[in-house]
């Protein structure tokens, strides 16, 4: 039960992270592989101000902020210069990696001050001391405290994002995705829709950063590593889960989902004697196999079909 | 109305592949005017559109619309004075966005887009009654993803787009092409009608020689980049079909000549 509150309280937190690649993948068909670097940057940035005694508030919207940059860089890069979106994002990506380095002056920085996360954690504690009772489990207070405040957060920002994607802004921001020359045609600027999209992804990317350091209590410059396709594995199995494409209330939700149960998923296999050193080998296949699958499969169908002699549906 | 002063392009300069697409090219047009541009392949009929709307920098002329010099504007910029309708009939809605969304997208033509919910203070009715009148059946259809209407539904509900905020100027680019017969004709026919109510100045490239002798008050031949014909009034609701296929079979003929030997056989006669 332990395990079940910890891993769903660090997918809630990817969920986040999954929220960001959902702008830049499915709204802009960009796989922005900027986030690996702005994952990191996202907790380093957070992690030095928390060192520095600003407040866990502070440093997370500062952390939040700077992954905004980061990715507003790549997409000026792709929009000025007209770099392939994928190249802009690795320039980036790299990058940062020294910044990161250097915003936290060593490989590694532990967090010791309180977090974002120490008043849920107070509260917990204040109200059941060290264990919590839940279904009969005795669960660690620091894991139910972790899970609230990362529910809440993840929460907030789903309705915040779904809300955001039905505004003139947000909408533009998916025609952009969807038909650029139409929007253009109607007057707005994709370049500025793309700049502004990849900021506004990036920021949330850098956001579950920020909220994963301070829940594990350390920023490390190798954390963004395989990020991206992480979020690729959550909105792609988010949107088998829910099964709409269209609705973005349901494929916002769908990432979420997706991020909890693929952590789930990866708990369960750590769990059952799987090396943790595979797991980014694995979550990549699945990734393949998440978007080759879908297809594949209709062709097999379609063959079977025609095998049997029946029409195949064109 | 619209001005376009000795406008040059070439694509490609300097390569195998270079094309000069339009060769200085010199036109006024009036307001509420409906001007019908026809011509050959690679005539330069499409890059006059694009010159217009701004999908690439001019070489050389200016360009204004409805008194702004637009020529340095980029394309979104030029929005809120020019509507357009592209070829492709899938080219000028986004099929995630429901229909609704998409008028309401087209509803802000030119504006910023702000953080205000899109559907807040939608005209549904508005739109409802639009719908209605291209005769689909598509008002009872605002929250269906665009995608899953057919190319003349959405060509129509493009036109409504365009014309929705009735910018001054119209720019249709072969916009029934792509359609089956009777689509065309039903767009064909709507277009007729919204232009008459935005009373937009419009400039309608068309390959079909029957819209270009019925339509409109203005006809221009487009050949090799520059203005071939230009008629209007009297002499233009004269031309019939026929006539204007004779026209194409004079510029091909007039293909057969490269620029240096036309311009030299044209000082000695013209």
């Amino acid at each position: 039960m332990s395990l079940v509150f910890a891993t769903v309280a660090i997918g809630l937190v990817f969920a986040v992270l999954a929220f960001g690649v959902y702008l830049s993948f499915r709204v802009y068909q960009i796989p922005d592989i900027t986030a690996d670097g702005s994952f990191p940057l996202g907790a380093a940035v957070t992690a030095r101000l928390l060192k520095d005694g600003y407040d866990p508030a502070t440093a997370t919207a500062a952390g939040a902020a700077c992954g905004g940059l980061a990715g507003v860089v790549t997409g000026f890069i792709h929009t000025r210069f007209k770099i392939n979106a994928l190249l802009s994002g690795i320039l980036v990506m790299t990058a940062l990696y020294s910044v990161n380095l250097r915003v936290m002056g060593a490989s590694n920085l532990p967090i010791t001050a309180g977090t974002l996360f120490s008043p849920l954690d107070r509260a917990v504690r204040g109200m059941w001391g060290g264990e919590v009772p839940v279904l009969g489990y005795a669960v660690p207070a620091a894991d139910v405290g972790a899970l609230a405040t990362a529910g809440l957060i993840a929460a907030v920002i789903a309705v915040v994002l779904i809300l955001f994607l039905k505004t003139e802004l947000g909408t533009a921001m998916r025609a952009t995705g969807d038909n650029a020359r139409m929007l253009r045609a109607l007057g707005t600027s994709t370049d500025r829709m793309i700049v502004v999209g990849l900021g506004l992804s990036n920021a949330l990317v850098a956001l579950a950063g920020s909220l994963f350091c301070q829940m594990q209590g350390f920023a490390d410059a190798q954390m963004g590593i395989g990020v991206i396709v992480f979020g690729l594995a959550s909105v792609i199995l988010g949107q088998t889960l829910v099964g709409n494409v269209r609705s973005v209330s349901l494929g916002v939700l769908g990432a979420l989902m997706g991020a909890v149960l693929f952590r789930l998923l990866v708990a369960i296999a750590i769990r059952m004697g799987l090396e943790a050193n595979d797991l980014k080998l694995i979550t990549a296949v699945v990734v393949l196999a998440a978007i080759v699958a879908p297809g594949r499969l209709k062709d097999l169908a379609t063959r079977r079909a025609r095998k049997r002699g029946a029409h195949a549906p064109a | 109305m619209l001005r376009l002063d000795a406008v040059r392009k070439t694509f490609n300069p300097g390569t195998a592949n270079e094309v000069r697409a339009l060769g200085g090219v010199t036109l006024e047009i009036a307001e509420g005017s409906f001007t019908v541009v026809i011509g050959t392949n690679g005539s330069g009929k499409s890059t006059l559109q694009g010159a217009i709307s701004g999908a690439f920098p001019l070489d050389g002329g200016r360009i204004s619309v409805a008194g702004h010099d637009i020529t340095a504007w980029p394309e979104h910029r030029r929005a809120h004075l020019v509507g357009r309708v592209f070829q492709d009939p899938f080219a000028g809605t986004a099929p995630e966005l429901t229909v609704a969304e998409n008028l309401a997208l087209a509803s802000k033509r030119g504006r910023m887009r702000s953080l205000a919910p899109l559907m807040l203070g939608a005209n549904r009715s508005q739109w409802r009654d639009l719908l209605a009148q291209i005769g689909l059946g598509l008002e009872n259809r605002l929250d269906d993803p665009i995608g899953l209407l057919s190319g003349g539904q959405r060509q129509s509900i493009t036109l409504l787009m365009a014309t929705l905020t009735k910018p001054p100027l119209l720019m249709l680019d072969e916009h029934t092409a792509a359609l089956d017969p009777r689509s065309a004709e039903l767009v064909i026919g709507l277009t007729e009608r919204l232009i008459t109510q935005s009373k937009a100045t419009t400039m309608m490239v068309t390959h079909s020689m029957q819209q270009a002798s019925t339509l409109g008050d203005r006809l221009i031949a487009m050949h090799r980049g520059r203005v071939y014909l230009d008629v209007s009034g009297a002499e233009k609701s004269r031309l019939g079909e026929a006539d204007l296929l004779a026209l194409f079979t004079q510029m091909r003929r007039d293909d057969r000549f490269d620029d240096r030997a036309c311009d030299a056989v044209r000082r000695l006669y013209a």
